[in-house]
């Protein structure tokens, strides 16, 4: 049956060595990936331009959309942030009226514990002080739960946390108005922990007098998502 | 099998067409959901829920397509077809050194693509599973797995690119479109592109013909 080949004894397994070198090099990227990725991102930031916008996006910005919901749609014109809880005035904000607050802007880097970060993003909104001046938090209040728009997501900051010199409620993004994708009209933005503490497309803030855990941390994430400052 | 003037040669079994048109879906509705999922410019498209479980059960059917082939399949000849894509011999190395030699079933190329392609796959199973599993257990959630599930993504696209140049486009080798679609060759295509497969084939008849 079997058939005389001239060159089979001379076969190498070339097939199978090149099949594990690759699923071993790859497995191990777990490890060196993140670097090598950013080395790489540096080269092909040049060559962006010429990809389809869709993947230029991905070299140039590096952001990638989260969310545990279909992204949801807000008219500027009728959506409105409710501020309750623990406070001596509740209120409901226009976006005009959060646009009428005293402006901050800032530069800052944007890290996903997923372990993707952005550089440099150029935040544009209100600072959480003098959005509570607004409804004058009671001496209780010691928290600050944040309710996405999206009906499902949530998540909570201590006062001292959201009173972070970076901390924000932002309404532009690199120097224009929120996108859907990125939260619009307005997103939580607290550089120093990772992204999931943003919560997108919120509408109301709750001042409590303490924390809760949020939709990821009752899957198990840190409370505290402090980012490590390794790299 | 005669077809007019033409002669044609039995090349992929209904076995190996299923796993590379499996591998071929798979990849395409699995790019699709995946670029909708993570891309800004598409995030807002659709029902986010559905294109998720379109990716999810896109994979799992991938590998249940797969392990049924090998379970229902011919898998003796899937097991030869390994064993030829598994071996160089003097002839495939020196081709890869842009040497003219003689071509068997598969050409070095072609060897290293099935060794790329069956290695991504796994590649992408185990990262796809570690993206979904870290978001339910932290301890299996590493920086690097997106970073790895991505670049597959990158270089895969390269490697589709230049496949779909050679299968469908370039006209010196995009009859072998038909041997993966209809699962045969025309004898002098194979004759010009993979001698000592169609010498092999020769060999192995003659000797059914001598047996019978």
């Amino acid at each position: 049956m079997d058939i005389e080949r001239p060159t089979a004894e001379d076969a190498r397994p070339y097939g199978r060595r090149t099949f594990l070198a690759l699923v071993a090099g790859g497995a191990s990227s777990l490890l060196w990936g993140p670097a090598a990725w950013s080395i790489a991102r540096d080269v092909l930031l040049p060559v962006a331009g010429v990809l389809p916008p869709p993947l230029g996006d991905l070299v140039r910005s590096g952001w990638r959309i989260y969310s545990v919901t279909s992204i949801p749609h807000f008219d500027r014109a009728t959506w409105s942030l409710k501020i309750d809880g623990l406070v001596e005035r509740p209120i409901e904000l226009s976006y005009a009226d959060l646009r009428a607050l005293p402006r901050a802007e800032q530069v800052t880097d944007f890290h996903c514990v997923t372990g993707w970060s952005v550089s440099n993003v150029r935040w544009g909104g209100v600072r959480f002080s003098d959005l509570l001046a607004v409804a004058r938090p009671l001496p209780a209040a010691r928290a600050l739960g944040f309710f996405s728009g999206d009906g499902a997501y949530s998540d909570s900051l201590t006062m001292d946390q959201a009173q972070l010199a970076d901390a924000m409620l932002a309404y532009e993004m690199d120097g224009a108005p929120l996108t859907r994708p990125h939260g619009a009209p307005v997103r939580v933005v607290i550089p120093e922990m990772y992204g999931y503490k943003g919560v997108k497309w919120l509408n109301r803030i709750t001042l409590l007098d303490q924390p809760f855990d949020g939709y990821w941390e009752n899957r198990g994430y840190d409370r505290n998502a402090w980012i490590d400052h390794h790299a | 099998m005669r077809d007019g003037e033409k002669t044609y040669l039995k090349r992929f079994s209904r076995s190996e067409r299923a796993v590379h048109w499996i591998h071929a879906a798979a990849f395409f509705v699995l790019l699709g959901s995946g670029l909708v999922l993570y891309l800004p410019s598409l995030a807002a498209i659709g029902n986010r829920g559905f294109v998720k479980d379109v990716h999810l059960y896109t994979a799992i059917a991938w590998a249940f397509a797969l392990l049924a082939v090998v379970a229902f399949g011919d898998r003796k000849g899937l097991r030869r077809t390994l064993n030829d894509l598994d071996g160089f011999d003097l002839d495939d190395r020196l081709w890869l050194r842009r040497y003219p030699t003689k071509q068997g079933r598969f050409n070095a190329g072609q060897k290293l693509n099935a060794a790329v392609t069956a290695a991504f796959a796994v590649l992408f199973a185990i990262s796809g599973i570690l993206l979904w599993y870290g978001e339910r257990d932290t301890r299996f959630r590493f920086a690097g797995t997106i970073v790895l599930h991505d670049g597959l993504m990158w270089i895969s696209l390269v490697l589709l690119a230049g496949h779909l140049y050679l299968s469908v486009i370039y006209p010196r080798t995009r009859h072998s479109l038909r041997g993966i679609v209809r699962g045969d060759v025309e004898l002098q295509w194979a004759l010009e592109h993979h001698p000592k497969w169609v010498k092999d084939v020769r060999a192995s008849e003659m000797e059914d013909g001598a047996q019978g």
